[in-house]
């Protein structure tokens, strides 16, 4: 009996350690982030860095400042935000609402595949179809820009928020639509003017998250925005943080490197508190 | 009169928000067909048994895929490995073990973060714990990828450990079980859907990152067995795709494996489906 119960220990001790993981994997990380991403900001200056509007890191007089990557992100997330999020949620409210089962059924694994879709894939097809497009349509000199960013994350977040949205467009109760439809609005008026409405926090939520995915993406933004340290314009070739970090790391050391880490620790203040609204917006709407 | 231009207004409301929501529908299926066929289109007939059977080689100057798919298999193989338990484990705690609620809020908003960091941040601090410590090799890359999937795993675990039915554990517990034993012959075995599935969504995972593995796993192309492979450098055929693309200008060895990696794509998707669809059918009988 007392062997048996020293077992239970073991195991209930193990199995602690395995749920332990992640809080220490997310330690971890901060602590490896903060700890190297200091020293350079502390050297460069925390206004310098963050706010210098020329990034020249092998130059002879090198100059670290941020702002550029900082707005190009910023300009990249709000465009695909602006073209992504009106396309996919009408999607959401066609599909969860309007379309029949096949018709659901099949476009949910077509948007299953869109995300599944590699993005190193979307990076290749933007580089060779859309930016000689913008070329040519636009005609200038190189297609390679913040507006072939722009374009191939807005596609990128599509998946994320027609499943957010229509998970939530899904969870309406029906009683609300029935009581609509009943005092005389049409169907569409319904879902428009009710359903939607119910389902705000987690149509919120899909935005957050595409906020996120967007300002996360490295490898096909750097595949189709140029990646000059510009300071954004919709036809300039420009670098976002990612890309910044990416673009340079593998060559980088000293003060440069430092600098990129000080880059990655600015990009994950972004995204912890991208996560923090986006907890925000899912306990809300799982509270109903 | 009044009425008539209320009607109307509405009229126009209503035709407005239907063609929104056709031409949002039409345009998102337009581009998963294009992507899709475009892709195929250009990849499909790049793909040669040379190109996939070959290492390139400066001396015929041939390309060739094979190291990117046997290290996308070792990459695969080695990160399931460690993940699975860990995952597993993490998900059994939290369903039948932990009755501390902050503990659980911890552990709950530790993982919702994991799964928000962009692949890039993994793979600069997976280059600071792993590589700068062991070297950059596929090992490397492996443990960066397990950080990152274990979110998955716990979640579709947790989620088939949800429908257990408790009067599974109540029946095995009446008849004197103890904890662990009830755990190892009631609730893992009923689980192994959310564990298949969780498996098929990290294999998809891994298949299409790059941003985590180009500075923890490099970008070598030498065949080699699985333990001298983890234990050295080497490309995935996402990394792999993105040197021959960006780097070389090597566009249609590019296509190949973005055909390759399209097709692997469809497979999991399906696969994922089934397994949902089988287990969902042996339980409602």
């Amino acid at each position: 009996m007392k062997k048996n119960k020293q077992l239970e220990n073991i195991v209930h001790g193990i199995f602690l350690i395995c749920g332990l993981i992640t809080v220490g994997c997310v330690l971890l990380i901060t602590i490896y982030l903060v700890i190297s991403g200091i020293p350079a900001i502390l050297e460069i200056g925390l206004v310098p860095f963050l706010f210098g509007e020329t990034w020249a890191s092998t130059a002879a007089q090198p100059a670290y400042g941020i702002l550029p990557f900082i707005l190009t992100s910023i300009y990249g997330t709000a465009g695909a935000i602006v073209l992504g999020v009106p396309v996919g949620f009408m999607t959401a409210v066609y599909l969860s609402k309007i379309a029949s089962a096949k018709v659901k059924s099949v476009m949910e694994a077509a948007i299953s595949l869109l995300a599944g879709i590699p993005s190193v894939v979307y990076g290749l097809v933007g580089m060779l179809v859309l930016v000689p497009a913008i070329r040519k349509a636009f005609n200038i000199p190189d297609g390679a820009s913040l507006f072939a960013a722009i374009i191939v994350l807005a596609i990128m977040i599509l998946p994320s928020i027609i499943k957010v949205s229509m998970t939530a467009l899904d969870a309406v109760p029906k009683e609300y639509e029935d009581g609509s439809l009943a005092l005389g609005a049409t169907p569409i008026e319904t879902y428009f003017r009710v359903s939607v409405p119910a389902a705000k926090s987690g149509i919120s939520a899909a935005v957050v998250l595409g906020v996120g995915r967007a300002i996360g993406e490295a490898m096909a933004v750097m595949m189709v925005s140029g990646n000059a340290p510009n300071m954004p314009g919709l036809f300039e070739s420009v670098r976002f943080l990612t890309t910044a970090v990416a673009s340079e790391m593998s060559y980088s050391s000293g003060l440069q490197q430092q600098a990129l880490f000080s880059i990655a620790l600015v990009l994950f203040l972004f995204i912890m508190l991208i996560n923090a609204t986006l907890n925000f917006f899912m306990k809300r709407s799982k509270e109903g | 009169m009044q009425t008539n231009t209320m009607k109307g207004k509405r009229k126009a409301y209503i035709a407005t928000m239907r063609i929104l929501m056709w031409v949002s529908t039409a345009l998102t299926a337009a581009l998963v067909v294009f992507l899709m066929g475009y892709v195929l289109y250009k990849g499909l007939p790049n793909i040669t048994w040379q190109l996939l059977s070959t290492k390139p080689s400066y001396l015929t100057e041939s390309i060739g895929i094979l190291p990117d798919i046997l290290n996308t298999v070792y990459i695969v193989l080695a990160t399931l490995v460690i993940v699975l338990p860990l995952g597993v484990g993490a998900a059994v705690y939290l369903t039948e073990y932990a009755a501390n609620k902050r503990i659980v809020g911890m552990i709950e908003y530790a993982t919702e973060t994991l799964s928000g960091i962009p692949s890039i941040i993994y793979g600069l601090v997976g280059m600071l714990l792993f590589s700068n410590n062991m070297g950059t090799c596929l090992m490397a890359g492996s443990l960066t990828l397990v950080i990152m999937n274990l979110p998955t795993i716990m979640r579709t675990t947790q989620e088939s450990l949800k429908t257990v039915p408790q009067s599974y554990r109540e029946g095995a517990f009446g008849l004197g079980a103890g904890k662990w034993r009830v755990i190892r012959t009631v609730v893992l075995p009923n689980c192994v859907d959310g564990v298949i599935t969780g498996c098929i969504l990290t294999v998809g995972r891994i298949l299409g990152e790059s941003a985590a593995l180009l500075f923890t796993a490099g970008f070598a192309h030498a065949v080699n067995g699985i333990v001298d492979g983890l234990a050295s450098p080497g490309a995935t055929l996402t990394v792999a795709l993105y040197v021959y693309a960006k780097e070389q200008g090597e566009f249609g060895v590019a296509f190949a494996i973005a055909a390759i990696l399209m097709i692997m794509t469809v497979l999991i998707n399906l696969s994922a489906t089934l397994v949902g669809k089988y287990y969902r059918n042996r339980r409602s009988i």
